[in-house]
């Protein structure tokens, strides 16, 4: 039995892996009727994979056996792999006993499609029901959306899952097209919007009716994946932005595609996957959603690629240096998060104590800002004179010397941004 | 001027309030298990008081919101030595001052407290997730730690809250007190090990018939969510510094 198991969990567990999503947070469950787990605003990540990606959720199928086909996935029905099915019992059995022993913050589960949408569906919203109901786990579920599973069956499962996301898998219509040309970015934009809707109609009548259930609390999210097709960076952060706006998406996820097949259509075995442009993402990502930028003054007709050289904050800068040198000491918040080398954190500090006094140097390097960066663009109460208008090339020059190593070899989706 | 205590909060507290009785100029806070005799500083011993230390932890709570008591807190909680001072000089300079002084960091223990918080809180965390439960015969879930920050009483709630259907104890090894939950509260405890017993992970005969299983399970999930063609070391043990790795149980 244990060997039956453990075979199961290789397969399903490695299939399942290539959904770069691990986040577990966003959730509000409180643990309220005594039974076992809750959700952590924030999330935990609990251990991390040796290629250095949080571990929070367990990430499973149900099932690798799939009806259809889509080049860049291993599930694919034309590909040669090993093929297996948890029951439901046993997907509710491993996620306790896994909370229960504080390796997991939850459950993430998707499934290759067998038989049918609706069929696969249903079984995955059995096992969220078995858990919630049967067991009394509050813990974190994430569930994945089945591309044409009913009105009815995304609906229920939106009463017992935490998040719920479905996959736009390529940036573009025409990009996912050439890979699976039986599916479309519709088959996605319905649910998203579906469930959007619903969301928004929960917390209307939550206004009016006190005991309103949680529906998909902790939002929803998707994937795209990065480099098998031949968008350009300006696509895939026009596509993102554009579905944080219209669904009101919780996150977009960004995968480097890692090659599983040898069609032609796509990047050969062995290629890399292209890390550092997968962080350069999330790093714009990051600037889009908490540092005010908006994605035109990222990247645009003049820029469609980020640079890979250097972050995507300091090449905006450096683009835009009638904006420098910024006053520390006067600037508003909005601009001070603009300046390489500052973080969000250190940005509000700088806005706090300023008011007691003018910043110096010192001052600002125990805030934590990364003042070899930041020098380059502020003035503050003891700056040295400085001889005036360096080019922002010149800049990158002199960051790039100091830092070289460090930005190019860090890639990672967690990452601290300046 | 040094001023001595016995290294408890109300001592610290208790400090306070002296200083302010005395109103001595400048003195540094050391506690008693580091205090060397100087030749020529003199010294204080504080005697620790509760009503003296409520009266100073009533009026911070009046100047300070409660992320900085918090934050008061566990930069004590730190056990590090320097903090003591910092929280000593931060509590007189918080009561000389206009309300909100807290928030100048530009003063240098206003820093040294959000610093000592910031690794006392990171630490806790790391301990929320690090921590790895083994289901003993009896069916309690154990673990044995040693945080390198006296980390238990932040960490109490988290887990209770969690596990609210299930027996726990969490044991500190370094500080010789642990917490167990018995379904109703979180009492602190002791235990005397048998000698020769793995505190850290007590060995298969104690444990449930379906522990063995399990932590094999988690072991080959960990191997199977890795993707080898994104293999990054550094970043791993940027995440997991190798110290915590004798916790988790799919790096044993
Ligand atoms: S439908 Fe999903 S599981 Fe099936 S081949 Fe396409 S991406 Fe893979």
């Amino acid at each position: 039995m244990s060997d039956r198991i453990r075979e199961k969990l290789n397969i399903l567990a490695d299939a399942a892996k290539y959904d770069v999503s691990c986040s577990s947070s966003g959730g509000t469950r409180k643990n309220d009727n005594k039974g076992v787990g809750n959700s952590h605003t924030s999330g935990i990540c609990h251990t991390y994979t040796e290629d250095g990606r949080c571990v929070s959720l367990l990430k499973i199928l149900l099932t690798n056996h799939c009806i259809y086909d889509c080049l860049f996935c291993v599930s694919r029905k034309s590909n040669d792999v090993k093929r297996a099915a948890f029951t439901v019992d046993e997907v509710v059995e491993l996620t306790m006993n896994f909370y229960r022993r504080n390796y997991i913050e939850g459950l993430f589960l998707s499934s290759g499609i067998f038989k049918n949408a609706d069929f696969t569906m249903e079984r995955l919203l059995l096992v969220c029901k078995k858990l919630r109901l049967e067991q009394r786990y509050n813990g974190y579920i994430h569930l994945k959306m089945i591309p044409g599973a009913s009105d009815e069956l995304i609906k229920e499962a939106g009463l017992y899952a935490d998040r719920m996301s479905i996959n736009l898998e390529m940036p573009t219509e025409a990009g996912l097209k050439l890979l699976a040309p039986e599916k479309s970015h519709a088959d996605v934009i319905k649910p998203l919007g579906f469930v959007q809707q619903n969301i928004v109609q929960f917390a209307e009548d939550k206004k009016l009716i006190k005991h309103v259930p949680k529906f998909v609390p902790a939002g929803q999210s998707t994937q795209m994946v990065i480099g098998a097709t031949p968008e350009s960076d300006k696509d895939i952060m026009y596509t993102a932005n554009a579905f944080y706006k219209n669904f009101a998406l919780k996150r977009v996820y960004y995968s480097g595609y890692v090659p599983i097949s040898n069609d032609s259509r796509m990047p050969i075995l062995g290629t890399q996957p292209p890390l550092l442009r997968e962080n350069r993402l999330y790093q714009t990502d990051w600037l889009m959603r908490f540092y005010g930028f908006k994605v035109q003054e990222l990247l645009n007709d003049a820029n469609p690629n980020l640079d890979v050289d250097i972050d995507p904050k300091l090449s905006w800068a450096i683009r835009n240096m009638q904006h420098f040198p910024v006053d520390i000491n006067k600037a508003d918040y909005r601009m001070i998060l603009r300046i390489p080398g500052i973080g969000v954190m250190s940005a509000q500090k700088i806005v706090q104590a300023r008011k007691f006094g003018k910043l110096r140097i010192d001052q600002l390097k125990k805030i934590g800002v990364s003042y070899n960066r930041a020098k380059h663009f502020i003035t503050c109460a003891d700056s040295p004179y400085q001889l005036k208008d360096y080019q922002g090339t010149q800049i990158k020059a002199f960051i790039m010397a100091e830092s070289q190593s460090k930005y190019l070899k860090t890639d990672s989706n967690q990452m601290i941004l300046f | 001027m040094t001023y001595i205590f016995d290294g408890s909060l109300p001592g610290l507290l208790t400090a306070v309030f002296e200083w302010f009785e005395r109103k001595p100029g400048k003195v540094t806070l050391k506690s008693i298990e580091i205090f060397q005799p100087e030749a020529f500083a003199e010294c204080f011993t504080v005697t620790t008081n509760s009503e003296k230390a409520d009266r100073v932890w009533a009026g911070l709570q009046k100047k300070l919101k409660k992320d900085w008591l918090r934050k008061f807190y566990c930069s004590y909680l730190s056990e590090i030595p320097e903090a003591f001072n910092h929280l000593f000089q931060f509590t007189t300079y918080i009561f000389q001052n206009e309300k909100g002084a807290e928030s100048n960091y530009g003063n240098e223990h206003v820093i040294a407290l959000a610093k000592y918080a910031k690794s006392v809180e990171r630490e806790k965390h790391r301990m929320e997730a690090f921590i790895r439960f083994q289901h003993t015969a009896d069916g309690i879930f154990y673990t044995g730690i040693d945080p390198d920050f006296n980390v238990l009483p932040l960490i109490s709630n988290h887990f209770k809250n969690r596990y609210a259907d299930q027996q726990w104890i969490i044991y500190d090894l370094k500080r010789k007190y642990g917490l167990h939950y018995n379904l109703n509260t979180v009492e602190e405890i002791t235990i005397s090990f048998t000698e020769g017993v793995n505190k850290q992970k007590p060995a298969a005969v104690l444990m449930d018939a379906k522990e063995e299983l399990y932590a094999v399970l988690w072991k080959d999930y960990f191997k199977s969510a890795n993707i080898v063609a994104r293999k990054n070391t550094k970043l791993h043990v940027q995440h997991v510094p190798r110290r915590y790795w004798k916790y988790l149980t799919e790096k044993l």
